[in-house]
């Protein structure tokens, strides 16, 4: 049984600095696990394992019950995300109105699969359930930007616009 | 603050909220003191934000300056009006003119025409507004609205959800300081109680008896919390009242703090709602610069304040005790109870917990009594209910009904019926908890108890319409999906059941469905039913349940005749070519990925079946409608 | 005491408030299967095999949590029951590697056992693929997650007892798992190695590194010499593998046992170098008490203990014993002076350890114990169960045998080393000796106060007007707090002996898996204690320097504690670690 390779690890000292702000803050807080990373996914965009250790450290709790809470919950994320987060939407109201066929357009136009990355680091796609703007179903979002009554044909030419402002790339 | 400061704030607010709230020439009467010539409201909830609203606000505020009426015209940004579907909206008052799909052109006509000139732009309204001979009529006419009776969404798209002292002006924070000033904590409790409100979340316990026994329980700290989890797909009321009408639930946390005596209280809400997570912050300030929040509160000794604690994507902190156990900073694991959060909750203390829409109720209910409130809806579900209707449905948005309501009146008069001319199917209501309605029970009133004898449950309120292209065996197929993504894990039932479920139900839309299976599926839900550890598991197989009691043919299909009449199933589709339409000309061989169609020019085609992978790309780039699934 | 009245299958009890279902069942002699349910550690109500019936209760009740109710009816064996219960375990087999045969627990596994009683159909519902790696990377434990029922028993001892938290539950659904962070394996965990895990697992998803293979070869080599020795908790213990009743000291029957295991293999007793140990730390002691050394004085006798310091508490490790533990000392005294003695190759002699614990395999592999950087002393550190094994594969009626002597040299040894298998027992045996160095006539033996099931005794002592004060501990989470005390300076003992397993080593990680039915209703740390302690009341010597062994081992060989030689092969140093790694 390997260890299983992590992506490296680019973390800057602003951010360091940024999340023992964050611990310090919180470190009194009761239950301040969640919070906090919470924060600390803000500040790195994921949650590596040297984060994690630096939020073991401060709150003075043990690393595995840091990553047990950061696999239970699927907003949080152990691998880097693109610039570019694309989210397709797939509760009840969303699926019965298509949206399988939109993450179906998402995923063969980037070329990648729901919780994977673009290699260029511009793009990553994935489901989440219900953003709540069910009157627009089928939707995605991408960053903080929400689409809706989204075609195939729709999708292609929302992504076209963001690949082509990223300089045609993909 | 002091009882006179607030009915200050109310006396100098009331007008301008007034406007919005009464018929045209009273209306008119009532602007004429405000200062403003117009008002301008602007719906800048999530969905109406996600098709445009913020290029609507930006061009308003252009287009007023251009016109040079930008201080004759308030504009107000507010919460959900439940229209969704028709987003961005945009209101003017006194008259009520009802712009539907708002955009920056039409703003301009509209900032023009109507807003200086006078003349409303007929052609930019909801069509439902505008009768067959030209008349305008109320929004409150049309039946999207007639129907419905505001109370948990009295101020959705009503206020400014980020001014307090709109919030004040329509009564807001009256209720809490009557409860402070003029009633004992039991006082409160027993007006809970009579008003026979139960919760909104699902569940449906009697909420005055959560707060009697919280209140029952020794102990010097206590807690309440708000759940703002909302994580059934398909329902997003609690994100609009956080959005609309913040101040609402803050009032009513207080109030119960109250009763049970607790000081500090906490609302645990979903990150993916970043505006409601915004809004509410922004209403915790204001409430704890007016002095609603934190020590000695309307000058009684009361303290009381409250914290926002983030969800992060966990369905199951929707259950009372695994929500707290989040909160606790834990893996949100449920707990077993008893012991129950009244007397064991949150970091072990009692705590009462209700979800955003029971507290949406409590001011009203403290306010004007639990006779009036007991007076609306049905012998054991009293008051209203917030569903957000969805799916296949004209009028897709949130409709509050009072219980009672049948399930037809919601979706042929306030949703408009289906849309394309298609058959209702089916109702799913209570979503991964719920069941399936069918046509047959269209005339079932809703309340809480209605519900569960047909095997399906209020839920939080989402209602997906379905009509006849929907499989039956899919629908359960995806909530299933859903629950065993979602399932916590900690037990045996629904940690293995659900997965198990699941299987079957892959091998029936697989054309693999063995005879027995139906049995088998019967058998292990009833299982979990019974043995897990928390709602999530014992109704997990609800939407499996229902769609095998009401439309067990389709399962029969599946299974003995290896077919899917929705058409849904790929295992069970067969594309097929109609000769008689086909005009050859060899689009649909030339696209075809697995050559799996072929014939000769100007002739009809043949799709070989053995070789078709089922994509669909034929029949979506035939010119002829030539091509069908059987 | 508050009580409540309920009637469980129609029999009325009476029980104390706060009793839970199972609890009040198994007054009434009813007995109600668990799985997930620990007595002390586990109590989360998640397997639901307890599942009972109650009038006027909707569903069905977990009686290892539910409380039992004034006027409560509550029935455990009707159908419903019984097929909740039979779903439930044919849904945890759907999800279970079912390799009985060749499974280290099969015949002691709590879900074969339940398989068994309600009759089911193991492929009743499609099986999954194994799915999980093996995690058979450290040198003491076996982790096989294809096998894990999610009971989280492991995870409760790891957490709540132990206070470490090496593993945890990851991911969520049905792809929750056990596993340490980011999926590491243990031997690149802080893991401590204290088993504590394995003995709390109730199938065979968590057990010892099995090294049995490893000493056979060594037994079928007729150019070597197979020195065993066995660790005093071992005759307290290793009857209850041949179904002995808990807590029968079978020393002569263990002894005859392993001499049987082959012409070339000698049985030797660990309790020797117990004795040794004590010599050796109580001059330390009290040379750090007149010396001004750093005080208070940990015992390292236990390596999961060790080893937690080293990950944990790096800066306490001047305050660690520099004494080997007795099965280092055992190996250094066999491939030092035995060899030498005897004159043989230390290649020819493989040495094997018999242990009650897991972490003991981890010490065998450290590289500060090797007294030859050559080789390791202890060749196989042997668990109780796997001695059990070989035991049984050797074909030996062990109930039957007749009871014999350790060999010598090393078959004499004193009480006082015999009691280090229970907490409390090597401070004991320290005192007994220190208080002589310190006073020729002091005569008590019995130390009473440093005895018991307390989470922590402490007791003072005024020797020859020196003030001794002294704590003991085990469990490694008492451990922590009695180390937080040491450091804010509220503790100011001169000697703490801290065991890592609660209970001692009679409780260790390596000790015969016991039954749930044992686990949860029977003392079995108490049992196997006064075994212990009642041979150490019959010990012809109970005071470590009696032993004629300890006197001929100086004379021969150390000279005097402390002394060069001494030194040399008794003494040890200790390894600062990462708090998230290896």
């Amino acid at each position: 049984m390997a260890d299983k390779s992590l992506p490296e690890f680019k973390g800057t000292p602003e951010q360091e600095k940024k999340l023992l702000e964050v611990i310090e803050q919180n470190k009194d807080l009761p239950g301040a696990l969640l919070p906090v990373l919470h924060e600390a996914q803000e500040i790195y965009g994921y949650l590596p394992i040297e984060v994690q250790q630096k939020v073991a450290d401060g709150l003075n709790v043990s690393l595995s019950e840091v990553y047990g809470v950061a696999t239970f919950y699927s907003r949080f994320s152990l691998t880097p995300k693109g610039k570019h987060k694309i989210s397709v939407c797939l509760g009840t109201a969303c699926y019965v109105k298509g949206a399988d066929k939109v993450l179906a357009e998402v995923e063969k136009k980037l070329g990648i699969k729901s919780g994977e990355c673009t290699s260029d680091g511009l793009f990553s796609i994935d489901s989440c359930r219900c953003v709540g703007a069910c009157g627009l179903a089928p939707v995605m979002m991408i960053d903080e930007e929400v689409y809706g009554k989204l075609t195939p044909a729709e999708v292609d030419k929302i992504l076209d616009k963001y690949i082509a402002e990223e300089g045609g790339s993909n | 603050m002091t009882l006179e400061e607030l009915n200050n704030i109310k006396k100098e607010y009331e007008e301008l909220v007034m406007v919005r709230k009464v018929v045209k020439e009273e209306g008119e009467k009532l602007a004429a003191n405000t200062g403003y010539r117009k008002q301008v409201l602007v719906c800048g909830g999530t969905g109406c934000t996600s098709s445009g609203s913020k290029k609507v606000l930006a061009a308003l505020d252009e287009a007023l300056k251009e016109n040079g009426i930008e201080n004759e015209i308030h504009v107000v940004r507010t919460g959900c009006f439940g229209l969704c579907s028709l987003g961005p909206i945009m209101i003017v008052y006194p008259e009520g003119s009802f712009y539907s799909q708002a955009t920056p052109e039409g703003v301009k006509r509209i900032v023009k025409e109507h807003l200086k000139e006078g003349n409303v732009v007929k052609e930019l309204l909801y069509k439902e507004t505008v009768k067959d001979d030209g008349t305008i009529i109320s929004l409150s006419e049309t039946n999207f609205y007639k129907k419905q009776l505001r109370i948990a969404l009295r101020n959705c798209g009503v206020i400014d959800p980020e001014d307090i002292n709109e919030y004040i002006a329509t009564d807001g924070y009256q209720a809490l300081a009557k409860a402070l000033t003029t009633m004992t904590p039991d006082e409160v409790i027993q007006e809970v109680l009579d008003s026979g409100l139960r919760g909104r979340g699902g569940g449906g316990f009697p909420t005055g008896r959560k707060w009697m026994f919280a209140k029952a329980s020794k102990g010097d700290i206590k807690y309440v919390c708000c759940n703002a989890d909302e994580g059934d797909p398909g329902a997003f009321m609690d994100r609009s009242i956080l959005e609309g009408d913040p101040q609402c639930i803050i009032e009513a946390m207080a109030i119960a703090g109250y009763a049970i005596g607790a000081q500090r209280g906490f609302v645990y809400v979903r990150a993916e709602y970043p505006i409601a997570v915004n809004r509410l912050s922004i209403a915790l300030e204001q409430a704890r610069e007016k002095g609603f929040l934190g020590e000695n509160i309307l000058g009684t000794g009361f303290n009381f304040d409250i914290e926002i604690r983030l969800g992060a994507g966990a369905f199951v902190c929707g259950e009372e005790t695994a929500l707290m156990t989040s909160i606790e900073g834990n893996r949100g694991e449920p707990r077993p109870r008893p012991p129950f959060p009244a007397v064991k909750g949150l970091f072990g203390k009692p705590t009462v917990l209700n979800n955003v829409e029971t507290y949406a109720n409590i001011a009203q209910i403290i306010l004007k009594g639990s006779k009036w409130y007991s007076s609306m809806g049905t012998e054991t579900s009293k008051g209203t209910k917030v569903f957000a209707l969805g799916g296949k449905i004209t009028n897709v948005g949130l409709v509050e009904i009072p219980m009672g309501t049948t399930l037809r009146e919601i979706i042929e008069e306030i949703g408009g019926g289906i849309p394309n001319g298609k058959k209702f199917k089916a109702a799913q209501t209570g979503g991964p908890s719920g069941g399936c309605i069918p046509a047959e029970h269209i005339d079932t009133p809703i309340d809480y108890d209605s519900l569960l004898a047909i095997g399906s449950m209020m839920g939080s309120g989402g209602m997906i319409i379905l009509d006849e292209d929907s499989c039956m065996v899919d629908i359960a197929k995806f909530y299933l999906e859903f629950t065993v993504d979602e399932s916590c894990g900690k037990c045996t039932p629904c940690r293995v059941g659900t997965r198990r479920l699941l299987q079957y139900l892959d091998k029936i839309t697989q054309g693999k469905g063995e005879p027995e299976d139906l049995e088998k599926i019967e058998e292990l839900a009833q299982h979990m039913q019974k043995s897990s550890l928390c709602a999530l598991g014992q109704t997990a197989p609800n939407p499996i349940l229902s769609t095998m009691k009401f439309f067990r043919q389709e399962y029969v299909d599946h299974i003995y005749n290896k077919t899917c009449a929705a058409g849904v199933c790929k295992s069970l589709i067969k594309y097929e070519i109609i000769a008689d339409k086909c005009k050859g000309c060899t689009l649909c061989a030339r696209n075809c990925p697995a050559n799996a169609i072929t014939g000769k020019v100007r002739e009809p085609h043949v799709i070989d079946t053995d070789k078709c992978i089922k994509c669909g790309v034929c029949m979506s780039n035939c010119k002829f409608g030539a091509i069908r699934t059987v | 005491m508050e009580t409540v009245h309920l009637k469980i299958n129609n029999i009325p009890v009476e029980v104390p408030q706060g009793y839970t279902i199972l609890q009040a069942a198994k007054q009434a002699n009813i007995e109600i299967p668990t799985l997930c349910y620990l007595k002390d550690i586990n109590c989360i109500g998640a397997c639901r095999v307890c599942m009972v019936e109650a009038k006027n209760r909707r569903g069905l009740l977990a009686a290892c949590v539910y409380p039992a109710e004034e006027g409560l009816e509550v029935f455990t064996n009707t159908p419903a029951v019984i097929k909740s219960r039979k779903t439930t375990i044919e849904l945890l087999l759907s999800n279970h590697k079912k390799k009985c045969l060749s499974c280290l627990r099969n015949n002691n596994c709590e879900l074969q056992k339940l398989a068994l009683e309600y009759g089911v159909d193991e492929d009743r519902f499609q099986s999954e693929e194994p799915i999980y790696e093996i995690d058979d990377l450290s040198p003491y434990i076996v982790r096989d997650n294809n096998k894990c029922i999610n009971c989280m028993r492991c995870v409760a001892a790891c957490k709540n007892v132990q206070s470490i938290s090496v593993i945890g539950a990851i991911r969520r659904g049905f792809d929750a798992h056990v596993g340490s962070a980011f999926d590491k394996s243990l031997d690149n965990a802080p893991c401590v190695g204290c088993g504590q895990c394995v003995v709390s697992c109730p199938v065979g998803a968590l057990t010892e590194k099995p090294q049995e293979d490893k000493v056979w070869d060594a037994i079928a080599d007729p150019t070597k010499k197979v020195l065993f020795f066995t660790a005093p908790s071992i005759k307290a213990t290793l009857g209850e593998a041949f179904d002995m009743p808990i807590g029968t000291n079978v020393e002569g029957k263990m002894a005859a046992a392993i001499k049987r295991l082959g012409e070339n293999v000698s049985a030797f007793n660990m309790d020797f170098t117990a004795d040794l140990t004590i010599i050796e730390e109580a001059n330390e002691l009290v040379e750090r008490i007149k010396n001004g050394g750093t005080l208070p004085m940990f015992t390292s006798c236990c390596p999961g203990w060790v080893k937690f310091v080293e990950h944990y508490y790096p800066e306490m490790l001047p305050h660690l014993s520099t004494c080997k533990s007795p099965q280092a000392m055992f190996g250094a005294v066999l491939k030092g002076y035995y060899c030498q003695k005897n004159n043989i190759d230390p290649k020819d002699v493989f040495v094997v350890s018999v242990i009650p614990c897991t972490a003991k395999k981890f010490e065998a592999t450290r590289p500060q114990l090797r007294s030859d950087e050559n080789y390791d002393d202890v060749d196989v550190a042997l668990t109780t169960r796997e001695l059990a094994r070989m035991i049984k594969r050797a074909g030996i009626d062990f109930t039957n045998l007749p009871e014999e002597d350790f060999d010598a040299p090393f078959n004499k040894a004193t009480g006082g080393g015999a009691i280090f298998g229970a907490t409390g027992g090597v401070l004991e045996a320290a005192l007994r000796t220190a208080a002589r160095i310190l006073d020729g006539d002091f005569k008590k033996v019995d130390f009473e106060e440093v005895r018991g099931p307390e989470e922590v005794r402490v007791a003072t002592y005024e020797v020859a007007g020196v003030t001794v004060k002294v704590a003991v501990t085990s469990g490694l989470g008492n451990a922590r707090k009695l180390v937080e005390k040491v450091k804010s300076g509220e503790a100011d003992y001169q000697m703490i002996e801290v065991m890592a397993c609660p209970g001692g080593c009679i409780n260790g990680g390596g000790q015969p898996t016991r039954s749930d039915s044992v686990s949860n209703y029977v003392d079995y740390k108490a049992l196997r204690s006064k075994a212990l302690y009642d041979y150490d009341k019959n010990a012809e010597f109970r005071v470590c320097d009696d032993s004629p062994v300890i006197k001929m081992i100086y004379d021969e060989f150390f000279e005097a504690p402390g002394k060069e030689k001494a030194h040399h092969y008794l003494h040890t140093s200790y390894t600062a670690r990462d708090k998230y790694y290896k």
